[in-house]
């Protein structure tokens, strides 16, 4: 197939802040890849993030970009795309980002299901911030910050987002990119909130993170529409699964777009005549 | 002030009709031909708790409370403590009150007012399913001479979609109190002349829905917030009003998603505001350095209540001037305005959008709950005819040479709206180039630093920065809702004065203020804080003469024009 729109028309001329074998360049190609496929005009997206490594991605991206504060990517997101219901809304960030400091924002940008894409390059660790533990660290994951290991059970972002409302809920890894550009196509088609985990090995901090290749498994070939199989297939998981866990149509919030042609603002002025 | 202002306070336990009896009570007499104000008051509980009304009317415009009370309709005498300091009575004033509801309370009978019993208990009796706080409507109204033709409009008004049974026995209750007085005792009953022009349009409006007006007005068409005492109100008018324009409001998790919501949308090219309080503005100043930085325009309406942390959320205090002025990180040139008074926040607003919008940066506007939670009679506010319109990028640039941030005369750099092809942009909070591109090299810092703050300073504001009024060496500074009351105190003491009320706070216009300044001899700041923030904030740009007065008390009762005037004496 010949795409009129080639996958490189989408990288921009900026060189990725990332260190050499990083997971996220395998997501940038993969994005790209998903964007050509679906032919979606650049000045039409619309990409957000928060801060991280991973957060950078809308700089590398051709498309109108912002990258916002810490945690806040879905938040910016949700009024771009009330405001601009015609955009193609992307939200990138990683573990930290979307699970730690906008743990709030990830349960309510679920909840509302607003038609949009929210990847998560899941390391495992703060990378930024040069290796600290995440929401998703393993407890005994030993670092300076927490010498003990951080000693908490890790967060669980599929069953949240379940639990949340989310309509569309994968996890795809990055050493496959294939797969990956497959599933963020059928993600961008879902109307709704669609929320893809991306196993995205760190190398630099993670080095450990190299064995994913062999412990990463296919694991739902198909999607279910029954939120308690799609409960029992995350809890039986080992959290190496990839595909998608569930897709179901789900009220999709946008703004009541119902304009009164004869209100103008002089009769909303009015009101106020005694 | 004329001699036919005055002022009249209603209290009562929670369910008693308090603040319905003042508000049907404004606008009767609003009917009749008066202007008026009414701000209100309610104890610590959410629903059903003891709430206050104090209105004072005029024949003219009314922005300022009054020194004292004139009247108090005491419905019962529950809690009545907690209001007895927003209530000063004088000599002259007369306590309406329930003589069932048990003896005078202590704190009451030490002022010199003179008490009216009324066996409220026997009256209501008369009528069937009759109310108390509609007699007492209708005591007041005969002593003040209002007549009941001009009651019915507001009676069918304000209790409307209560129906006609709870109309008609209002109406029989307010005809029994104003008969009744005229039997049982006798008091200095007001004659008012009335001198309102025939045919000039009156609103009758509270300043948090005059802020949503203006921003309405001035093309604001998105609302992420986060309900907050006492902004509220701002939100829940405008949600139905902006779907009738095509626009809308989201209800944010909290208010570090309602900042980056509405810089979301603005980025998308729709003019976006969010209206909180003290602790949302906290929560929101990460956000706030973000569009400063990005140079998105958002508009954060801030309506202050007593602080800090949780403070006095029903309750007014201009005490987030500092952190409007200075609460981000890093040097964060952006704009703070403050609406003077109701009407003025129609104005007020309305140029902060504009000015947000022009200027690509964030516009913070400082009202407050005694602004935004009063309503009042005022004439039909006029918007001058000021710009509102972003600079957008139109040109495509196949070249891909699109500079987001390009250094420009006036600093503004024009904005690609997304869906504009061709001229793709990255924003960015970290420090950037003139493409957007981060960077961190210092001259790429120092460019941008300049671009953001030259912006502001190259800016023409033109002479609304500040409403001057009057002449005179003695000079009277103050903002915001404190500049009514300033107002009077300058009209009480009948010298020449000057007074200067702020209304453009940051970028502080040093140049036009040291003008206004330079005959002056005695120089007050007058503030309802404790921490003399703006006396502070004036000094630091060395625009006040060494020897300036500061007059600042913080909330939550207002400045009363008799207590400025009074400091201002001793200072002679």
């Amino acid at each position: 197939m010949t795409l009129p729109i080639k996958p490189k028309a989408y990288k921009s001329e900026i060189k990725p802040v990332w260190c050499p074998g990083c997971g996220h360049f395998s997501v940038l190609s993969a994005l790209t890849k998903a964007l050509a496929y679906l032919q979606i005009p650049k000045h039409k997206i619309g990409f957000i993030s928060g801060i991280g490594c991973s957060s950078r991605i809308p700089a590398y991206v051709n498309s109108y970009g912002f990258h916002g504060i810490h945690g806040r990517g879905l938040a910016m997101a949700s009024g771009l795309k009330a405001a601009r219901p015609d955009l193609h809304v992307i939200v990138a960030g990683g573990d930290g980002d979307g699970f730690s400091i906008g743990g709030n924002h990830f349960i309510h940008a679920c909840r509302r299901n607003m038609d949009m894409l929210y990847i998560v390059m899941d390391n495992q660790v703060y990378g930024m911030t040069k290796g600290q533990a995440s929401p998703t660290t393993d407890p005994d994951w030993v670092n300076k910050l927490t010498p003990h290991g951080s000693q908490l059970r890790p967060f669980e972002p599929l069953g949240i987002a379940l639990a949340s409302g989310a309509s569309f809920i994968a996890r795809g890894f990055s050493g496959d990119p294939s797969a990956m550009s497959k599933l963020l196509v059928e993600a961008m088609e879902h109307p709704g909130f669609s929320f893809v985990q991306v196993l995205s090995p760190c190398k630099t901090f993670r080095p450990e993170q190299v064995q994913w290749k062999q412990q990463v498994h296919t694991a739902f070939a198909e999607s279910t529409d029954d939120p308690i199989l799609a409960a029992q297939r995350i809890h039986g998981d080992d959290g190496m699964g990839t595909g998608i866990v569930y897709q179901n149509q789900l009220p999709v919030w946008s703004l009541p777009h119902d304009t009164h042609e004869d209100t103008d603002i002089d009769a909303i002025e009015a009101e106020f005549l005694l | 002030m004329s001699i036919s202002s005055f002022s009249i306070a209603i209290t009562g336990a929670g369910g008693s009709g308090a603040v319905t009896t003042g508000l049907i009570l404004l606008e009767s007499m609003a009917h009749y031909g008066f202007y008026g104000l009414l701000n209100r008051s309610s104890g610590p509980q959410i629903r059903g708790g003891e709430s206050a009304v104090f209105i004072r009317f005029d024949d003219q415009e009314v922005l300022s409370v009054n020194n004292h009370f004139d009247y108090l309709l005491a419905l019962d005498w529950f809690n009545i403590e907690r209001f007895i300091d927003e209530i000063p009575l004088g000599q002259s004033s007369v306590v309406i009150y329930d003589s069932n509801a048990g003896a005078i309370p202590e704190v009451l009978q030490k002022s010199q007012a003179q008490f009216m019993p009324i066996d409220f208990k026997t009256l209501v009796k008369t009528i069937h399913k009759g109310r108390a706080n509609m007699i007492g409507l209708g005591l007041l109204a005969n002593t003040i001479s209002l007549p009941f033709a001009s009651i019915e409009t507001s009676l069918n008004k304000i209790l409307g979609r209560k129906g006609a049974e709870v109309i008609n026995t209002s109406a029989q209750a307010i005809r029994l109190g104003m008969t009744t007085q005229q039997e049982a005792v006798s008091w200095p009953v007001r004659s008012l002349a009335t001198h309102i022009e025939a045919n000039k349009a009156r609103w009758s409006i509270t300043g948090n829905e005059a802020c949503g007006l203006g921003a309405l007005k001035a093309g604001v068409r998105f609302v992420a917030a986060y309900p907050i005492t006492p902004a509220t109100e701002i939100l829940e008018w405008l949600s139905p009003r902006l779907e009738k324009l095509g626009g809308g409001l989201l209800q944010a998790e909290d208010e570090l998603a309602s900042i980056n919501m509405i810089i979301g949308a603005s980025f998308g090219g729709v003019a976006s505001l969010t209206a909180t309080s003290g602790p949302g503005l906290s929560l929101m100043l990460e956000g706030i350095g973000l569009a400063i930085a990005s140079e998105t325009p958002v508009v954060v309406v801030n309506v202050s209540r007593g602080g800090p942390s949780t403070g006095i959320p029903t309750k007014s205090e201009q005490s987030d001037l500092n952190i409007a002025l200075y609460g981000c990180h890093g040097d964060a040139p952006h704009l703070v305005l403050a609406p003077l008074n109701i009407a003025d926040a129609v104005n007020t607003t309305f140029w902060a959008t504009g000015l947000a919008e022009q200027l690509q940066t964030v516009a913070i506007v400082l009202c407050d709950q005694f602004i935004g939670q009063s309503r009042a009679i005022i004439d039909q506010v006029v918007v001058p005819q000021w710009e509102t319109s972003r600079v957008t990028e139109k040109k495509e640039h196949p070249q891909n040479d699109y500079q987001r941030y390009k250094i420009t005369e006036n600093a503004v750099s024009p904005m690609s709206i997304p869906g504009t092809p061709n001229c793709l942009f990255t924003a960015d909070g970290l420090e950037h180039n003139s493409k957007g591109t981060p960077s961190s090299m210092s001259q790429d810092h120092i460019e941008q630093l300049k671009k953001r703050q030259d912006k502001l300073l190259k800016f023409d504001y033109g002479t609304q920065w500040a409403k001057i009024s009057g002449s005179g060496t003695m000079v009277l500074i103050t903002w915001g809702s404190s500049s009514a009351m300033v107002q009077e105190a300058a009209h009480t003491l009948k010298q020449d004065i000057k007074v200067i009320a702020l209304r453009l706070l940051m970028p502080l216009p040093v140049e036009a203020l040291v003008k206004e300044l330079r005959n002056s001899k005695k120089v007050f700041v007058i503030e309802q804080n404790q921490g003399q923030q703006l006396f502070h904030y004036l000094h630091s740009y060395q625009s006040l003469p060494v020897d300036a007065h500061s007059f600042a008390r913080s909330g939550p009762l207002p400045l009363r024009p008799a207590e400025i005037v009074a400091f201002i004496k001793e200072q002679l």
